[in-house]
């Protein structure tokens, strides 16, 4: 469920413009003149990115959100009140209007995640970190979540961290990756079991020729 | 089964780039204009005759949409493209924008053309970040190669095609509020009528369709539509369907299959059989959470179309199959749904937003078995009390999966309930 945010908290930064004025203007050049409101989703978007670009910089642990100064901004961009600005922050759910660690762990836990074990994962994660669903790590660098189907049901269980997908999981990697990640190792995105997107793992069933073609068999 | 001759989707695993270089070696963008030329009648009777419907989930013809589009309105048409796949169960328009989106770029020019658009939106679900930007990549190829823009790809038609990112919201799967959502507002469902076609986005006259419905369209206009209806179980189940098969199979994936492919034959063949073998089957989900449950003995003989499924009392929807081993706790997994549509709903029609936590409530305490026989009617009743309430289908979509329980596993609800009341004699009834 959705939660009440303290736009008056006092981690909320008075001030706030966005560094790169020429993509502001690109977002809103993509919508019909005068209907420059249809900009606010991607000018959302764009405040949270940058906002983890310049914690990134500033080597601070948390990640990507938008403070209610950026929303203030953005309704003045875009001539429209500021309540519609945040009306729209607060309705979607990939909005932080609070700070998020710098790895955002959203599992999906929905049925088909579920039934292939997801909540051996988040398990795993939660002991692990030692914190639960919807904390932050101390450090900041990680925070949990468990949020609604994200799509990638036949390589499940999985995982988002920030914009990448992790696929097809068990207890054992997902620990794997929480640590790579937090020692700043890179790793491999979409499915940890080597499959290719969402072909069947024991190869393909169809496409005889084309798999031949591309040296997939 | 469908011949690999036949198939649409020949990068849909991603062995070849997406790029356009390789897009082309698989026939995409071959003679555009061509098809342009032969004019918009053409185009739509031809989606007429392929017998092409919806692939969103609810199957209307699309051919037939498309010609409810007025004619010299003077104002501005749209087409706007959902990708904001988000149904449970549901995972192939994902494979579309990563690997094959070059075929939804065409179609989706070849669409636009036909309805009269110079514009289309694709709406793509925030999550699908990396998604976004290859879709974006291709789109920008085919600018840089003069296939959108002025005189998009020689046509003499201009066409321009714009992503716009949604930010984890299911409900923006609607098509109004898909709309509202691309218009900078909160994505909440608009009453119909107005149907989109005449006031949609920007209160111009817009034709929303899916990924996979667009992406087909090339194929069709290039073969034929008479060869895409012959394909499937008849005219009115034809073509090719993309199927996710997720759950408990040994081999999980997305197939392009024809419609109308028995049930067992689809899970057998590609997804590796059930686990432990088709006899440790408990059910199937057979279209994305909406669709009702399915029990074993009619998933023997079911098979995955429109029609079939209708008459089995479920539905094709999206053709995304949640499989379910005897090992399954059917109750929570059905209750975890209710979850979904709990944490879904716009919030804007009381039976919807108030049904939808009611639903949770009461399933997680099947769940447990901490009720009364009689509580299982009540159950019911509450989802025939938010089904067609509602400005949109989530109302229904949240309790058609309750009721599909309901109708095939209400023994083993009242089996636990008696076992919780063995184990449990202090018990009273949980206020709610």
């Amino acid at each position: 469920m959705k939660k009440h945010y303290d736009l008056h908290a006092d981690y909320q930064p008075t001030d706030f413009s966005f560094i790169d004025k020429k993509k502001v203007k690109e977002i809103i050049s993509r919508y019909p003149k005068g209907k420059q409101q249809s900009a606010v989703m991607p000018l959302l978007d764009f405040a949270q990115r940058q906002v983890a670009e310049e914690n990134k910089k500033a080597g601070s642990p948390y990640g990507g959100w938008i403070p209610r100064a950026a929303m203030d901004k953005i309704a003045e961009i875009l001539d429209m009140p500021e309540v519609k600005v945040y009306e729209v922050a607060s309705f979607y759910s990939m909005y932080n209007l609070e700070p998020v660690g710098k790895y955002l762990v959203q599992f999906c836990g929905t049925t088909p995640c579920h039934l292939c074990g997801a909540q051996d994962v988040i398990k795993a994660a939660e002991n692990y970190l030692g914190i639960s669903l919807g904390e932050t790590t101390v450090d900041g660098i990680f925070t949990l979540m468990e949020v609604e189907c994200l799509g990638a049901c036949v390589n499940a269980p999985m995982v988002q961290i920030n914009d990448d997908y992790y696929e097809d999981l068990t207890p054992e990697i997902m620990i794997q990756i929480l640590d790579d990640l937090k020692a700043g190792k890179k790793v491999s995105i979409g499915s940890q079991t080597g499959r290719r997107c969402s072909m069947s793992a024991c190869g393909p069933t169809t496409l005889s020729e084309q798999a031949k073609k591309c040296g997939v068999v | 089964m469908l011949q690999d001759k036949d198939r649409i989707f020949t990068n849909l695993y991603g062995w070849e780039s997406f790029s356009l270089k390789d897009a082309k070696k698989r026939g995409d963008w071959n003679k555009t204009s061509s098809l342009i030329k032969k004019g918009s009648d053409w185009i739509i009777d031809e989606m007429k005759k392929s017998g092409l419907r919806g692939r969103g989930g609810a199957g209307f013809p699309t051919g037939l949409k498309w010609s409810f589009m007025p004619k010299d309105t003077g104002k501005p048409h749209y087409l706007v493209i959902n990708a904001d796949e988000s149904e449970p169960g549901t995972c192939k328009d994902r494979d579309i924008l990563r690997n094959e989106p070059h075929k939804l770029i065409e179609g989706a020019l070849l669409a636009g053309f036909a309805m009269g658009a110079h514009t289309a939106y694709i709406y793509v679900r925030g999550e699908f970040y990396n998604e976004a930007s290859e879709l974006m990549l291709a789109i920008k190829e085919a600018y840089d190669n003069g296939l959108l823009g002025k005189n998009a790809a020689k046509s003499g038609w201009d066409f321009d095609v714009i992503v716009h990112r949604g930010a984890g919201a299911y409900i923006c799967g609607e098509e109004t509020a898909l709309i509202e959502s691309i218009e900078g507002k909160k994505g909440q469902p608009r009453n119909k009528p107005p149907f989109p076609a005449m006031a949609g986005l920007y209160s111009c006259p817009t034709t929303v369709n899916n990924v996979e419905t667009i992406a087909v369209v090339p194929t069709i206009l290039r073969r034929g539509g008479e060869w895409f209806s012959k394909l499937g179980r008849d005219e009115k189940n034809a073509g090719t369907k993309l199927f996710c098969i997720s759950g408990h199979v040994n081999n999980p994936c997305n197939v392009e299959e024809e419609m109308g492919i028995s049930m067992r034959e689809l899970i057998e063949t590609h997804a590796g059989g059930v686990r432990g073998g088709w006899d440790n089957l408990l059910a199937v989900i057979p279209g994305g959470s909406s669709a009702p449950l399915l029990p074993k003995e009619i998933c023997d003989n079911v098979c995955m179309d429109f029609d079939s499924l209708k008459e089995a009392g479920s539905a094709l929807g999206t053709a995304g199959l949640i499989v379910m081993d005897k090992s399954t706790d059917i109750i929570f997994a059905i209750a975890r749904l209710s979850h979904f549509y709990m944490h879904e709903s716009c919030g804007q029609c009381t039976p919807c937003r108030e049904g939808t936590g009611w639903l949770w409530r009461i399933m997680m305490r099947m769940v447990k078995g901490q009720a009364t026989v009689s509580e299982i009617d009540k159950l019911l009743d509450i989802t025939k009390q938010i089904e067609g309430q509602t400005i949109c289908a989530l109302g229904d979509a949240a309790a058609w999966p309750v009721q599909g329980l309901i109708r095939h596993f209400r023994g083993e609800i009242e089996k636990r309930i008696i076992e919780y009341r063995k184990n449990a004699p202090s018990y009273d009834v949980a206020a709610e």
